[in-house]
């Protein structure tokens, strides 16, 4: 892992769990931002599957368990697609919930991926 | 969008809070039986008795989401079973964490009462259990009957 990166990602995972926590504060279903935090976070983790595959060739290997890390990083990726994905087709205030459910959860496994990373 | 045709399809319709909670249970069943199906290959004789265990918590909780999705007619037996299961297991393991650290001090779902997984396991069955106990089964169903034509209506008003 990148040590940045992953710091990044965490930042925008808290961020996009906060829009969340606000537009679900407000009584309306996900909007625009919420959805954009949601498909960035997404977006992120897909280039972490990127980097991570890249990376032991780059001189950068993990010190921990490649498996249990693949299964944390397979895991987060699916999750804001699975969830953005239940928040479209039912469009309701506590589709904001869940996404702030999802979007917490993320940056606990990009921590403890850090940490198996080494 | 005609409400009872996804009622039907969907099974009970499920409320804001009921949502939330599928959710969490949801991304806790995956992590902890992707978690036990880890110590088991790769880890399994630090703690075998500790790493069993963790499956089984981990299938339950699977069991316990989809009963908790589903909860009419037998589901809801299966609901309580599994949120019962799940509360006394993690009282138990969480205990003899403390007492008996030889056994069971190892990374579970359940030791030390679930501190690994921000005690969320401890909370989550007294909160499932809150939740079917306030939506009992037939009452729930009226109200569903209810709230289905309540969304219907401001659906077309808006």
């Amino acid at each position: 892992m990148i040590l940045w990166f992953a710091v990044a990602q965490i930042i925008v995972a808290v961020l996009a769990a906060l829009v969340s926590l606000i537009v679900f504060a407000r009584r309306s279903a996900p909007n625009d931002y919420v959805l954009g935090a949601t498909l960035l976070v997404g977006a992120l983790l897909l280039a972490q599957i990127v980097i991570a595959i890249i990376a032991p060739f780059a001189g950068n290997p993990a010190a921990g368990d490649p498996l249990e890390f693949w299964m944390y990083l397979i895991v987060a990726a699916i999750l804001p697609f699975g969830a953005g994905f239940w928040a479209l087709i039912d469009r309701k205030p506590s589709a904001n919930l869940v996404l702030l459910v999802v979007h917490l959860a993320i940056a606990v496994m990009l921590y403890r991926m850090l940490v198996i990373w080494g | 969008m005609p409400e009872t045709e996804r009622d039907e399809r969907r099974g009970p319709r499920t409320s804001g809070l009921g949502r939330v909670l599928i959710t969490v249970y949801l991304i806790l069943a995956i992590g902890a039986t992707l978690r036990a199906v880890y110590q088991i290959v790769a880890k399994f004789d630090e703690a075998p008795l500790a790493y069993t265990l963790s499956l089984v918590s981990g299938l339950v909780y699977i069991v316990a989401t989809v009963a908790l999705i589903k909860r009419a007619g037998a589901w809801r037996t299966v609901a309580w079973v599994t949120l019962i299961f799940e509360f006394v297991g993690v009282l138990v393991v969480g205990t003899l964490s403390l007492l008996v650290p030889a056994l069971f001090a190892h990374p579970s779902v359940w030791s030390w009462f679930g501190a690994g997984y921000l005690m969320v396991p401890l909370v989550l069955p007294v909160l499932g259990m809150v939740w079917l106990r306030r939506g009992g089964s037939r009452t729930a169903v009226v109200a569903a009957a209810h709230e289905g034509t309540h969304v219907s209506r401001s659906e077309a008003g808006a």
